[in-house]
Parts: structure tokens; C-alpha cells; sequence
């Protein structure tokens, strides 16, 4: 945990010296659920907040796309999948949980 | 649906059912699974639940028309693929025939982060897109429950497991859902048997005296008939296969060959050409009264005739039983140098009677024999209670017959009560039985042995006394004495007496017969004389027959001569007149 820390630290102070990186986000859902529109619009305000200007998001929905859901190995919907920066993230759930959120995009520290 | 009606109309007219095609399985649960409704198949960890489903899928799809998905939480595909060739299935092409679509669902722990609601919908739209795929009618989840390893909310878990269950029902796919066991008292580990109402196997894995036995056991089936008690079931080259083959149906082949059992004179016994090739033998009797000798000699005619033969015995080590039976002048040393004759010895004690029942499944699968030698069965009661003993053999003969393998099986019977009540476990399995008979009767025990019953034969129905001499087994001929059939001395005695009449009249009759010859000789000398005498007085006349020729011919040469000296006369004259001789004149 403490070298995955640093990591992190050196990963961050590694982005602002030469940012702007983009962050690659896919959203998949399935139709458009109450669960899924909020989804989106929690990961909308995160990114805003926190990526504003560096981000793309692509929202797939399984239900006109079945055959990529293996791809990503998608078990739970809602699933945000960081596909960059490596290494792949994934974080289930409507995103309600902002603080659960950056902390499985590192974008904050666990604890 | 149609489909599901059209293909059930054989099976319990209560539930549908969906033939597994593994075998055993389908007679143990009365026809299948139950049909469009998930089975909960539980058992510890290499119990056989992930190669169970997958022959389910191989069978479906190769023998019943019906293509299945794999779901496999733990198993990556290409681990699956290698696992089924080890069976004989080759996944790659009924994937490529689109008869199979396997699925690997893996969280990586490690990636994962929950925030907030979700449900399993990417589970339900892989599944339902991988069933479209292949229209899909069988469903192996493997093991769905590694999801309570990776998501940390066993509430929603549990909650969406119980809809996938729904689900799969509503979609009529006929679902294997496979979980772990961990401990002894419960099913699953996380009580997946509370969704899965219709259909519990349980496996189980044991290891006893360094012999693995795997066991299947139904738990529940609503609404079916099906085997109640614990199975044993193996893994080998041709996949899973339960024990009881074909124990509930009476289908085996019968064939109307016959095998000699070595011994000429029972052969005469048994309709004069012995047993039929795949029955089961019975040769019972005390101890001491040569059931193993009997057994032995239809080895070693098997053994000369080239067959196979795969002797189980419980009592003796096998060199005993060749030093035994060299005794008796059976050798059965080259039979077992050539590899035709293989022994398997072990001690009754040494596992359960699935134990057995399973090594002699997987000897007679491995060396094929076409004789197949239990020696004693008896020792194996020692085991189980009658009736395991009962269905074990009803097991283990099926599945002889099945590939038409001629058992024997031979008894120990212990002494007091009627023989014939003491076997009534087993006899009533076998199609012939001997029974052998230790006799006392004027100081001396004697061996006896008649055909109890042999069934699709004219079998003799006289005791008959046997004798084991240096050159086998010998059934001497029948002596009936005023107590039935004498044996041994009581036998000699008949026989010597016997003998002894017998000379007596021969001799009379040679002496009748020389007497006819020396009459005969008699007879021809008088003839020869005869004919002596007749020829001397024959050579005499004949003698005075040509000296009167003779004398005819010279009177008529004179005769010439004088007609020639008178010439004067007219030659015609001399013809016609008749002159009278010169002598005469």
C-alpha cells in the first residue's frame, strides 16, 4: 500500500509538470435507468470538477452493444472504466460516492 | 415452448426432464435434469462440478441437439478447453460449430472500486447475448459464488443471484449451477440451495487408504423419482461416469455363445457346452470344497483360448492361488507371464464397497477381459451391510453384462441351514450356480457338486462327485447307491466290485468266443478234407475221360488210313459208306 502511495504522489507530480493528459473514461450502462442516468450526470460533475478540460467520456449501453461487455469484463452495471492513464480502473456503482470515486480513479488518496 | 414438450414426452409425465447423456446419471434421476430449470450441482473443491457441467454441455450439444453456454467464473477458457480434452471433448470445434460459446466472467479484485447502487446487468446481458448466440438451451454457471469473493456487497449479491435464477427460468434454459462445499453440515457456502428449489447434486471427493473415490449423491429432486444413496462415479478418459450403469433397466445384450469351463465333464453338466459367454456364476460351498479350483480351471481354458481374464481375490495372494492350483496340475504361471491373466489382490477391508465396486470398474474398463473372477465375493460382506453387498454386485454384474464378460463369482457358505437360503442376497443376480458340497459318510469327507439352477439350459440334475488329482478337476462317473450317489471309498468299492463283475463277464464272453473259432477251426478242416478227397476221385475221372479221348481220336485216325489204302473207291464214297474198320473186317 505505502509503495502504491508514492507511486501515486510521484505519478501526480509526474502529470502536472507535463500535463495536459487526457483521461479516457467509458461509462457502460444498460438503457437508460434511472441508476444510469445518474450515473452519468455524478460522473459529469466529477469530471468538471476535477478533470475539467483533460477528460473523455464515452458511455456505452450494453443493451444495443451486448458484445462489448466482455471486452471490459463487465459483471456489474453501472461500471466506469478508466482506460487512461494506465493502468486500467474500474469503479461500480451509480458514482454517488464522489470521495469512493476519485479514490478509485486515484485522483485522491485511500483513507 | 414447443421444443420443450416435444422433447419430454418419454420421460415422467410430472416434469420434463433433459437427458445429461453422462452416463449413469440419466438412470439414477429417472431421465435428466429438470427441464428450463436450474440444478445446483455442490460438492468441495475437485469434486468434478466444472467437468459434470461441461459433459453436460458436450453431451447437449453433441447427442441431444442442444447447444449450450459456459459460464465459468474461476476457469479462464483455454484452462477449460485443456481440462475437456482430457475427457475427449473437444471444445474448440463445437465453439467453432457454434454449439458452445464459452464465457470467462473475471473481476480483478484489485481494479475494482463500488461507489453506490449497481446491479449484475452486465452479468444478465452477457448471458442473454451469449445464449441468442448459439440459441442456447443448457446453461453451466461455474461457480457463480466466486462473485461473493469479488464484490464486497453479499446483499446485493445474493439479491441479484436469486433474480439471475428467475431469469434463467424464464428463459427455459436448463441451467447447472455450480458452488463450492466447504464444510460438511451445509450445501454451499453461501446458501445457494435457498434460490435453486428444483434439483441438489452433491459430489464429493474422498480419499480412503490412498484410494480416491468420488461419489454422487441426489439431495433433492421436486416432483421426481430418483437413487437415493451415494453413487460412486469416475473421471476418466470418456468423461463422467455413475456407478450404477444400467442397474435400474434390464437391457444387456444376450448373447447365445458358450465358454467351456475347463472341465470337460461339467461342461457335459451344463447342456455339453458350458456356460453362456457374459453370465454370471455362482460356485458356492463350504470351505475346502475346491470353489477356487473350479474357478481356475475356466481361467486357464480362457487363458489358453487367448481371451483376458481378471481374477479379484480376496483370500489368497495370487501366488498362493498359482502354487495352490499347480497342485491340481493348472498352471496358470504363463498365462499371467503373457499379461492374459491379471490379478487383483487386496484385502476386503481395504475400502468400502464403492471402493471396490470402482477399482473393478476402472481394472475391467482397463484390461478388457472376457472373464472376470470374484473369489471369495462372500469376503466382501465383511464390507457392507447385505444390501450394499447386493447392490454392488447388481452393479458390478450389469455392468459385466453390459460388455457381455463372464463372471464367476464364488461363495463361502457357512455351515448349518440350507445352502440354498443362504445365498439368497446374491443367487437370485446369478445365471448358473454350482454348489459344492463337502459330504462325510463312512469316515471319509468327499467332495460333491450339482448345478443348482443355469439358466437357458438343459443342465444335469444329478449330484455328481468330483475329485481334485494331479491333472485337474475329474467328475468320476455316478454310482448310485441306496443313499444316492456314493462317494469316495463307498465308490472305489462299487467301483472295484463293479470291475470285478465286469471281468468275470468278459471272460466268460471270451471264452465263447474261442470256443466258436476252435469249432470253427474244426469246421474247415473237416472241409478241407472234403474237398481232398472230392478232388482226388475228381482228378481220377478225368484221367479215364481223356484216355478214352484218346483212344477215339487214334480209331478214327486209322480209319483214314484205310479209306486212303483203297483208293478204288469214290472219294464221296468213302465219305458215305461206312466201311468197317480194318480190324474189324
Amino acid at each position: 500500500m505505502l509503495t502504491t502511495k508514492t507511486n501515486n504522489r510521484a505519478r501526480r507530480r509526474h502529470q502536472r509538470r507535463r500535463k495536459p493528459e487526457i483521461w479516457k473514461l467509458r461509462l457502460y450502462v444498460a438503457g437508460q435507468t434511472l441508476r444510469s442516468i445518474r450515473a452519468l450526470a455524478n460522473l459529469k460533475a466529477l469530471c468538471e470538477q476535477h478533470l475539467k478540460g483533460r477528460y473523455q467520456v464515452e458511455v456505452i449501453d450494453l443493451l444495443k452493444h451486448p458484445q462489448l461487455a466482455r471486452g471490459d469484463q463487465i459483471v456489474a452495471l453501472p461500471t466506469l472504466v478508466r482506460k487512461l492513464p494506465v493502468p486500467v480502473r474500474k469503479i461500480i456503482g451509480d458514482l454517488s460516492d464522489t470521495r469512493g470515486v476519485l479514490v478509485g480513479l486515484e485522483l485522491r488518496e485511500r483513507g | 415452448m414447443a421444443q420443450n414438450k416435444k422433447a419430454n414426452n418419454t420421460s415422467s409425465r410430472t416434469l420434463p426432464k433433459a437427458p445429461t447423456g453422462i452416463q449413469g446419471l440419466d438412470e439414477i434421476t429417472w431421465g435428466g435434469l429438470p427441464r428450463g430449470r436450474p440444478t445446483l450441482v455442490s460438492g468441495t473443491a475437485g469434486s468434478g462440478k466444472t467437468l459434470l457441467g461441461l459433459e453436460f454441455l458436450v453431451r447437449g450439444a453433441t447427442q441431444y441437439n442442444e447447444p449450450g453456454v459456459f459460464m465459468s467464473f474461476e476457469e479462464p477458457v483455454q484452462d477449460l478447453a485443456k481440462n475437456a480434452a482430457s475427457l475427449g471433448f473437444d471444445l474448440d470445434r463445437l465453439v467453432a460449430e457454434k454449439k458452445l460459446f464459452l464465457d470467462h466472467v473475471f473481476i480483478e479484485r484489485s481494479q475494482i472500486e463500488e461507489t453506490g447502487e449497481y446491479d449484475l446487468d452486465g452479468l444478465f446481458i452477457r448471458l442473454a447475448d451469449a445464449l441468442q448466440r448459439v440459441r442456447a438451451r443448457r446453461v453451466v454457471l461455474d461457480t457463480i459464488e466466486a462473485l461473493f469473493g469479488e464484490l464486497s456487497n453479499p446483499g446485493i449479491l445474493r439479491a441479484e443471484i436469486r433474480r439471475l435464477f428467475s431469469w434463467l427460468k424464464k428463459k427455459r434454459v436448463t441451467a447447472v449451477i455450480t458452488a463450492e462445499r466447504d464444510h460438511p453440515n451445509g450445501l454451499t457456502r453461501h446458501g445457494l440451495e435457498e434460490f435453486v428449489s428444483d434439483c441438489v447434486i452433491l459430489l464429493d471427493h474422498r480419499i480412503r487408504e490412498e484410494v480416491s473415490t468420488r461419489r454422487l449423491r441426489i439431495v433433492k429432486y421436486r416432483g421426481s423419482t430418483h437413487g437415493t444413496s451415494e453413487y460412486p462415479f469416475l473421471i476418466d478418459e470418456h468423461g463422467i461416469s455413475v456407478l450404477p450403469i444400467s442397474s435400474l433397466r434390464l437391457d444387456h445384450e444376450a448373447p447365445a455363445q458358450r465358454i467351456s469351463s475347463g472341465i470337460p465333464d461339467l461342461d457335459g453338466m451344463l447342456g455339453g457346452k458350458g456356460f453362456y459367454q457374459g453370465s454370471s456364476v455362482l460356485i458356492s460351498g463350504s470351505s475346502g470344497t475346491g470353489k477356487t479350483s473350479i474357478a481356475a480351471h475356466l481361467v486357464e481354458a480362457a487363458c489358453r483360448r487367448g481371451e483376458r481374464c481378471l481374477y479379484f481375490a480376496f483370500e489368497e495372494s495370487p501366488r498362493q492361488i498359482i502354487r495352490n492350483m499347480r497342485s491340481i496340475g493348472i498352471d496358470l504361471e504363463p498365462a499371467v507371464r503373457k499379461g492374459l491373466l491379471e490379478f487383483h489382490a487386496a484385502r476386503p477391508t481395504y475400502g468400502g464397497i464403492e471402493e471396490h465396486l470402482t477399482l473393478a470398474h476402472k481394472l475391467v474398463s482397463r484390461s478388457q477381459p472376457r472373464v472376470v473372477v470374484v473369489d471369495p465375493v462372500t469376503n466382501l460382506i465383511v464390507v457392507g451391510a447385505q444390501h450394499e453387498v447386493r447392490s454392488m454386485l447388481t452393479r458390478l454384474i450389469d455392468f459385466l453384462k453390459a460388455r457381455q464378460i463372464t463372471a464367476i463369482f464364488t461363495s463361502l457358505t457357512v455351515g448349518g441351514g440350507p445352502p440354498e437360503a443362504s445365498e439368497v442376497a446374491v443367487s437370485s443376480l446369478m445365471d448358473t450356480w454350482l454348489l459344492l458340497q463337502s459330504i462325510e459318510v463312512g469316515g471319509e469327507r468327499n467332495r460333491r457338486l450339482y448345478v443348482l439352477k443355469s439358466r437357458g439350459m438343459r443342465h444335469s440334475n444329478q449330484m455328481r462327485e468330483f475329485v481334485l488329482t494331479d491333472h485337474g478337476l475329474r467328475l468320476p462317473d455316478v454310482y448310485l447307491g441306496p443313499e444316492g450317489v456314493l462317494t469316495g471309498s463307498a465308490r472305489l468299492s462299487q467301483e472295484v466290485r463293479e470291475k470285478a463283475a465286469d471281468t468275470v463277464r468278459r471272460q466268460a464272453l471270451e471264452s465263447r468266443r474261442r470256443e466258436l473259432e476252435r469249432n470253427r477251426q474244426i469246421f474247415e478242416a473237416r472241409l478241407a478234407l472234403l474237398r481232398a478227397e472230392f478232388e482226388t476221385e475228381e482228378e481220377k475221372i478225368q484221367q479215364s475221360i481223356s484216355e478214352s479221348e484218346l483212344l477215339r481220336e487214334k480209331l478214327a485216325q486209322d480209319r483214314t488210313l484205310m479209306v486212303r489204302s483203297r483208293k478204288a473207291d469214290s472219294p464221296s464214297g468213302s465219305k458215305e459208306g461206312r466201311a468197317p474198320g480194318p480190324r474189324a473186317g
